[in-house]
């Protein structure tokens, strides 16, 4: 193309790049960049201020021998496990018996739904009081008569974690039941119906047939959830505050004390990168596949 | 004046060439037609006319004047599309004077436009709906009418009608076909479906695989396709293609088609010169029968097949015979009740309309 | 109904006693499906119904009553303690400045990264060039960005800035975090807006910006209602950056909320703190309560196709 265009249509050929530019810009410098500058401070022996020194793999290698960093990582593990376990069964329980056209359908959807828009200090903080062995649900059933009634787990080191848990499979199942919902109310009806005819029961066509169909949902809740699960920091920090001592430690609230309270900012970086990094492990595919298949539809 | 040409156009995607050097030249009032199946080009060809994809090389003329580098909006264009792009939030009025408006036309002449648009198309009642509240004709109604008030030096339409249902498809054909005879304006029209091309256009470019099959006016391409592609692409049922044998006897040419269960037939009476037909002498060739060339043989009748008919399936105003000739299966269009299943037939051909391919390259042979 | 089984009854015939079985079984798991579905719903409605009760409470009824039942007397004092008196550890003003805080760092957020990542989605689909749909990948992991990962740049960016500690700094950060989710909405909004749309207004002699102002955000705006409150929630909730990013008389809502719970001093007031949670909580659950149907979009959004 040698023959020269009008300054309009260069313009225009040009101002879709130009306007895209300022936000790859910041996405490039605020996530890309600042990812290798944690990097680097992991790296570093930076204490209370950020040295840009190298010292190798230490700080992983301190992270790694501090019994906290492992009880952060134990606790998340027993954290992801039963709350994606819970949510995706619960989640999963709502939507199959809300699609059972149900009169009261909206409300009870939105009943489900509603802690999603709260925040996480607000669930911990509701949830701190109703698991409070001295006032809340211990109390309600010793005065109901079971005096031996025991449920003072938020404040023994071994359960604690359990009161996590609760709280936030509480705030997150309508979630899950909102995907499943859609993953439902997707599927044709007639598989149903012909199955239906086949003379197959309600419960088996859902184990046999819908719930293999929902293959789609169910990777994204999975996906979706342990994203939840590695970054949970305000829930912790509301309902057990790490307590009883370290017991409810996690890799997010253990990385936000290293940096901003013990000043071990290199330890802290360190711990950023490995769930930065355990994120990415389960994030990349995932998206590498939805943007796969999506070009693949087109 | 508003004619196109379109001089050895290419398009490249990359190392991908999806248009080959096409050349296509139409004057003042044209009605083109690009046929083609999904992804032979004819689309992309369309928007490289109004500006939407680049050209690649050579060169597209409207009115005498290059145009490969101005924008759509100075090409004098206007184009209809296949979901018929309207502007889901304004109005139809508003949609109709949209182009007007950027163009800074004022409200006055907007108005009288869009009047005698909404005249035209009979669609006064509709101006202050929106699309949505439309159905897929009047929807159809509203994107002419846009295309209409800019006057343009061509129209440009992308499978118009291929959204709607078969009944309104054709009403709709009509009207396209009415507008042309009245406003007279230069129309290159993509379609996939052949009988839209043979019904509207006075012009059929009939594409494959980035590349120009036949360029005529419908009734040639009908009557004597460039090759064996475009005789099948055009026409429904498609034109037989029977394989068959071609011998001189006294200077002229006869086809040889071996019949299942009988002796070979032969069909005399060809259409072919005799430098072709001394070419092909002996060889293999292929035999091109339209379905309608065959009838029911009477005592006068020249040129005959005996066969056994397999099916036959009765349309209303006559029935297609369907029978084994030359090793394909091949069909016939005779009078209602005129044969039955699994019986014996005599049928006549007209030989006079057959068309001649090569084996090989299945061109046409004259 | 019920006169027509009982007439085929009396007939007797195995087909008729197998339709009334198969009619009550029928019944039994309504009511079963009913059953759990409410019996669910209690629970996922008993945080806020003793958020709501223990927050009208008087503090002797909650130290000596049954925290779950109806208050004896309805008292709006932990209210106002909560509003304009609560202390935090640093003073004791309430929620209410730090509410203010909120609203005025949420409104530009979600103002500025709803636009951004209009005009990206824009770009993203209809205009389409090489490298666009890397770059729009590269948008999409900031979805997921586990934020630990970014705190410390972040602080350091800040104060070289000069916003280190302020609102305005904090408004940055939430707009360029949101960017991510904005364009991921937007892109899959006007993905499904046929491209014939934008070729149409090229045609009527409309250019990248006016097909934009014209065509483009009026056919948008149920997105933008998704995407704004999605924005909103997310920021008004927010506590990591708050926390991380601003101090004392600067801090959001939700940091203020974690701070007055937190202060130990005597008896602990409950009722205070249940008042103040709700304090917190209220903008989003009324935007849930008013757009529900455009919140659930937006929660689903980074599940469907990209």
């Amino acid at each position: 193309m040698s023959r020269p265009t009008p300054l309009s249509n260069r313009i225009e050929h040009w101002l879709p790049r130009l306007v895209l530019a300022p936000s790859l810009l910041v996405v490039l410098v605020a996530v890309y960049l600042f990812i290798c500058w944690t990097g680097w401070i992991s790296l570093s022996s930076s204490m209370i201020v950020p040295k840009y020194d190298f010292v190798g793999l230490n700080q992983y290698v301190r992270l790694w021998s501090t019994p906290r960093w492992h009880t952060a990582v134990f606790n998340l593990f027993v954290f992801s496990t039963l709350f994606l376990a819970l949510t995706t069964g619960l989640g999963l329980l709502m939507a199959i018996l809300l699609d059972q056209k149900i009169r009261v359908e909206g409300t009870l959807r939105a009943i489900f739904l509603y802690p999603m828009a709260l925040s996480f200090i607000v669930t911990g903080t509701a949830w701190k009081w109703i698991l409070n062995p001295a006032l809340g649900v211990q109390k309600v059933i010793n005065e109901l008569g079971w005096t031996s009634f025991v449920f003072d787990w938020i404040a023994q080191p071994t359960f604690a974690i359990y009161c996590v848990v609760i709280a936030a499979v509480w705030q997150s199942t309508g979630f899950a039941m909102a995907i499943f919902l859609a993953g439902l109310r997707g599927i044709d009806n007639s598989v149903i119906k012909a199955a239906q005819i086949e003379g197959a029961s309600l419960p088996r066509i859902y184990r046999t047939i819908v719930v293999p169909m929902l293959r789609p949902a169910f990777l994204s809740v999975i996906v979706l959830l342990s994203y939840i699960a590695i970054k949970s920091f305000d829930l912790i920090l509301a309902l057990t505050n790490t307590g009883p001592g370290s017991a409810t430690e996690m890799p997010s609230t253990f990385m936000y004390s290293a940096t901003f309270r013990r000043d071990q900012m290199g330890v802290g970086a360190a711990s950023a990168m490995m769930m930065l990094m355990t994120v990415a492990a389960i994030i990349v595919p995932y998206l590498y596949s939805e943007l796969k298949e999506s070009r693949d539809g087109h | 004046m508003s004619t196109l040409e379109i001089d050895r156009a290419r398009k490249l995607y990359g190392e991908l060439e999806v248009l080959k050097e096409v050349s296509i030249s139409i004057g003042t009032g044209d009605f083109l037609v690009l046929l083609g199946p999904s992804g032979c080009g004819k689309s992309t060809l369309l928007n490289m006319i109004a500006g939407l994809e680049e050209i690649s090389g050579g060169e597209i003329r409207i009115a005498g004047k290059v145009v490969n580098d101005l924008s759509p909006k100075d090409r004098d264009i206007a184009m209809v599309f296949q979901s018929y792009a309207l502007y889901p939030t304004m109005t139809v009025r508003q949609n109709i004077e949209f182009g007007m408006k950027i163009r800074g036309v004022p409200q006055a002449e907007r108005d009288k436009a869009v009047k005698t648009a909404a005249d035209l198309l009979q669609m006064t009642h509709l101006l202050n709906r929106k699309p949505s509240q439309l159905s897929g004709g009047q929807r159809q109604r509203v994107a002419m009418g846009r295309a209409i008030v800019r006057q343009p030096k061509l129209f440009l339409f992308d499978e118009p009608l291929s959204n709607l249902d078969a009944k309104l498809r054709v009403d709709m054909r009509t009207e396209i076909k009415r507008l042309h005879a009245r406003l007279g304006t230069t129309i290159v029209y993509v379609t996939h479906d052949q009988i839209e091309a043979m019904t509207l256009a006075t012009r059929v470019a009939v594409m494959k695989d980035g590349v120009v099959q036949h360029l005529d006016d419908p009734q040639s391409v009908y009557d004597r396709p460039a090759n064996v592609y475009v005789a099948k692409f055009v026409g429904s049922p498609s034109m037989n293609i029977i394989p068959a044998k071609l011998e001189v006897k006294e200077g002229r040419a006869v086809a040889v088609i071996d019949i299942p269960g009988a002796a070979p037939t032969e069909l005399a009476g060809i259409p072919v010169s005799s430098q072709a037909a001394a070419k092909y002498a002996g060889r293999r060739v292929l035999v091109g029968i339209r379905p309608e060339l065959f009838s029911l043989a009477g005592a006068q009748s020249a040129q005959k097949l005996s066969v056994n008919i397999d099916v036959v399936e009765p349309t209303g105003p006559d029935t297609l015979a369907l029978f084994q000739a030359g090793g394909v299966e091949v069909t016939a269009r005779v009078p209602p009740r005129a044969v039955a299943a699994r019986t014996p037939a005599t049928l006549a051909v007209d030989t006079a309309k057959i068309v001649l391919f090569d084996a090989e390259t299945e061109q046409r042979i004259d | 109904m019920a006169t027509n089984a009982a007439s085929l009854a009396t007939s007797s015939t195995p087909l008729a006693t197998n339709a009334r079985s198969f009619r009550r079984q029928h019944r039994i798991g309504r009511a079963v499906i009913y059953g759990s579905l409410f019996f669910m719903a209690a629970f996922y409605l008993m945080p806020l119904w003793v958020m709501i009760t223990t927050s009208v409470k008087h503090l002797d009824e909650i130290y000596a009553g049954s925290f779950i039942g109806l208050p004896q007397q309805i008292s709006f004092d932990a209210w106002r303690t909560a509003w304009s008196e609560a202390c935090n550890g640093t003073a004791c003003k309430g929620l209410k400045p730090y509410f203010i805080n909120s609203l005025l760092l949420t409104i530009p957020a979600v103002i500025m990264s709803t636009g951004i990542g209009a005009i990206n989605g824009y770009v993203i689909t209809k205009w389409r060039f090489p490298g666009s749909n890397v770059i729009f990948g590269l948008l999409l992991f900031g979805c997921f960005l586990p934020f630990q990962a970014v705190i410390l740049p972040m602080a350091q960016t800040l104060g070289i800035l000069g916003l280190a500690g302020s609102l305005p700094g904090l408004v940055l950060v939430h707009t360029v975090y949101g960017i991510a989710f904005t364009t991921l909405f937007f892109r899959n909004y006007f993905v499904s807006i046929p491209d014939e749309l934008v070729r149409a207004a090229k045609i009527d002699g409309a250019g990248f910006i006016r097909i934009f102002v014209s065509i483009m955000l009026p056919a948008a705006l149920p997105i933008i209602v998704v995407s704004c409150i999605w924005q909103f929630t997310q920021i008004w909730n927010d506590y990591l950056f708050g926390a991380s990013f601003t101090a004392g008389e600067n801090a959001p809502i939700t940091v203020a909320l974690n701070n007055i719970v937190n202060v130990s001093m005597g008896r602990k007031e409950y009722n205070v703190d249940m008042a103040a949670a709700m304090i917190a909580a209220l903008p989003t659950l009324f935007v849930y309560v008013v757009a529900g149907r455009y919140f659930v979009r937006g929660l689903t959004a980074g599940a469907v196709k990209g």
